[in-house]
């Protein structure tokens, strides 16, 4: 029995590039354990065993010439928010259950031009509104360390699949944490981009201004592997930036020594009620800490004043744009269509009204308020001028430090259905990972031990300045070669 | 900040969303809930903050006007719900 789903990426590609293995074994072998597994998790809404495998002979030939992508034939699965040419891309919403992409986002055309073999598309909160993964059209995404509990969300559906093995990596999206607390709450490394940084093409929208596609998989050095892959400029994203990738794997050895970590006070604290970080994740997160301290790195208190008003902000900023995004989804051109519309007007609210979900339908609704005709000043704008602040207060902080160290959530996961009656507390749980948004910075959770009560994965988060995404790299795998938080494999999935 | 289901009702109507009336008075309540949290944003003076749309000041980028993809009319009408002779069918606008 060969147990390739505990390799990463990194080995994975050694051992193809090698001949060791062929992409037809590898792809083979995870499909089996999607078979095997995945009723349990619910984590792919779409498997694609057919076209993977042609994909992987495709790859086999071109490995044979000697002269392929590193990344050439290993295994992925895509966040079914990434459109697919020819393969169902539903964003987990009725409104979409039956659209068939008739291309591919440049996330995903990129990652094929690299070799890699699509498995299938990963379950997700409907439209990536959400933090647990329920609001899936779908039905929830279960935590593979504890099958009563939530995943996370957004990008659930690849944080489990990941966490369980049942693919080497997948791609998530993240607009106030969907990448990072996911990742955090399922024990694997995620990583959020500089905004930007790849291309949102095909992508579909949620929040334009705070979007960004990025890896997760098991370890940094994977997800620098699939960065290289990922980002780029792409004249068909208006926001794309133009700025050279850099080969994210060149920095990952480099030592520690030196580096100058700040720990924002607001970001630790407690409040009288004793809300904030549970003591499980503060005592993880300190004894990452420790570690990197024992590495050399020296730890700086900093402040980042603003902190507490980036979720009254992002409420603001991420519906409004979410109202205006998902304006398109009319009935008409794609997508869910009611029965027997008795004019246009019913065709466009009676479609939208039975497709979208709840959480998707208050968000339209407090966008809508919110963009609405004498209240753009005091919501908006107001957003957006506080949205200047908390930046700036990230450019203040990255005078004086490297990197910033953070814990990603509160708490552990939660049970499913305990905060899904209750949108204000499901809000708070991305407390830690809205700043980073906000200010378009990169930012990556890493697997940092497990709460002494719950017994479940606890994240650490490392926020960088602008175009950081190497160094942010460079940090989690010095961390992830003295450590193994990042090799435990969930006991059910061994 | 508190919203009564006839603004729920509104804003509905303009966010182009049929909600029926039972499920109002749940929605009236959490968006007062939501807007109540937002509100926090009023602690602080803003006056004079220049508002930050993009995280980057950078402008909007120019392309040549030129063709680059195919004519892919049928494959992207193929998806449409109704459509018949190269057009999207929806309910009479017109008598």
């Amino acid at each position: 029995m060969n147990h390739y789903y505990r390799k990463s990426v990194t080995e994975l590609s050694a051992l193809l590039q090698a001949g060791e293995v062929s992409s037809v074994e590898l792809t083979e072998h995870f499909l089996e354990r999607i078979k095997a597994h995945d009723e349990k998790l619910n984590s792919f809404i779409t498997v694609c065993e057919e076209d993977a495998l042609a994909q992987a002979e495709a790859a086999d030939k071109k490995l044979k010439t000697g002269d392929a992508p590193a990344l050439t034939g290993v295994p992925i699965a895509h966040k079914d928010i990434f459109c697919t040419r020819g393969i169902r891309t539903s964003c987990a919403s009725k409104m979409l259950d039956n659209f068939i992409s008739p291309y591919d986002a440049t996330v995903v055309s990129k990652m094929k031009t690299a070799g890699l073999v699509m498995l299938g598309k990963t379950n997700m909160d409907e439209f990536a509104m959400g933090s647990s993964n329920e609001t899936s059209y779908y039905g929830s995404v279960k935590n593979p360390w504890n099958l009563n509990t939530v995943p996370g969300g957004s990008s659930g559906g690849s944080a489990a699949s990941v966490a369980a093995r049942i693919t080497p990596a997948a791609t998530g999206t993240d607009t106030g944490g969907s990448i990072r607390q996911p990742a955090a709450l399922c024990g694997i490394t995620g990583l959020k981009p500089t905004y930007g940084r790849c291309s949102r093409f095909g992508m579909i929208a949620f929040a334009s201004s705070l979007d960004q596609a990025g890896p997760m998989a098991k370890t940094a050095s994977d997800c620098a592997l699939l960065l290289n892959a990922m980002a780029g400029f792409d004249a068909k994203d208006s926001t794309s930036i133009e700025q050279d990738v850099p080969d994210y794997t060149a920095d990952l050895a480099k030592p520690l020594q030196g580096l100058r970590i700040g720990l924002p006070g607001e970001y630790f604290a407690r409040d009288e009620q004793g809300k904030g970080m549970h003591e499980d994740v503060e005592a993880v997160v300190k004894a990452a800490l420790q570690q990197y301290k024992s590495m050399g790195a020296e730890l700086i208190d900093i402040s980042l004043p603003n902190s507490d008003l980036s979720v009254p902000a992002y409420y603001v900023v991420a519906p409004a744009e979410c109202s205006a995004n998902l304006s398109r989804l009319d009935g008409v051109r794609y997508g869910y269509r009611c029965d027997k519309p008795k004019d246009l007007n019913d065709l466009y609210t009676r479609s939208r009204g039975e497709a979208f979900g709840a959480e998707v339908q208050r968000r339209i609704m407090i966008g809508t308020y919110a963009l609405s005709s004498g209240y753009y000043d005091a919501y908006y704008l107001k957003a957006q001028q506080i949205r200047q602040l908390i930046s700036d207060d990230f450019r203040q902080a990255f005078n004086h430090v490297d990197v910033i160290m953070a814990p990603v959530t509160p708490e552990t996961a939660f049970t499913i259905g305990e905060k899904s009656a209750d949108p204000i507390s499901m809000y708070l749980s991305d407390i830690y990972t809205i700043a980073v948004n906000l200010a378009g910075l990169p930012a990556l959770s890493l697997p940092a031990g497990f709460a002494s009560s719950s017994k479940m994965p606890v994240g650490l988060q490392i926020i960088g300045n602008h175009f950081s995404e190497a160094k942010l790299l460079n940090v989690a795998h010095q961390y992830q070669q003295q450590t193994d938080w990042h090799t435990q494999c969930p006991q059910e999935f061994e | 900040m508190s919203i009564e289901v006839d603004e729920v009702r509104k804003i509905a109507r303009l966010a182009c969303l049929n909600i029926e009336q039972p499920a109002l008075e749940g929605y009236a309540r959490d968006l007062s809930r939501i807007l109540q949290l937002v509100a926090q944003m009023n602690a602080v003076d803003t006056e004079g903050v220049t508002p930050m749309s993009h995280p980057f000041e950078v402008n909007q980028r120019l392309r040549e006007d030129v063709v680059t993809d195919t004519d892919r009319r049928d494959a992207f009408m193929a998806i449409a719900p109704a459509s018949a002779d190269g057009l999207y069918l929806v309910p009479r606008v017109i008598e």
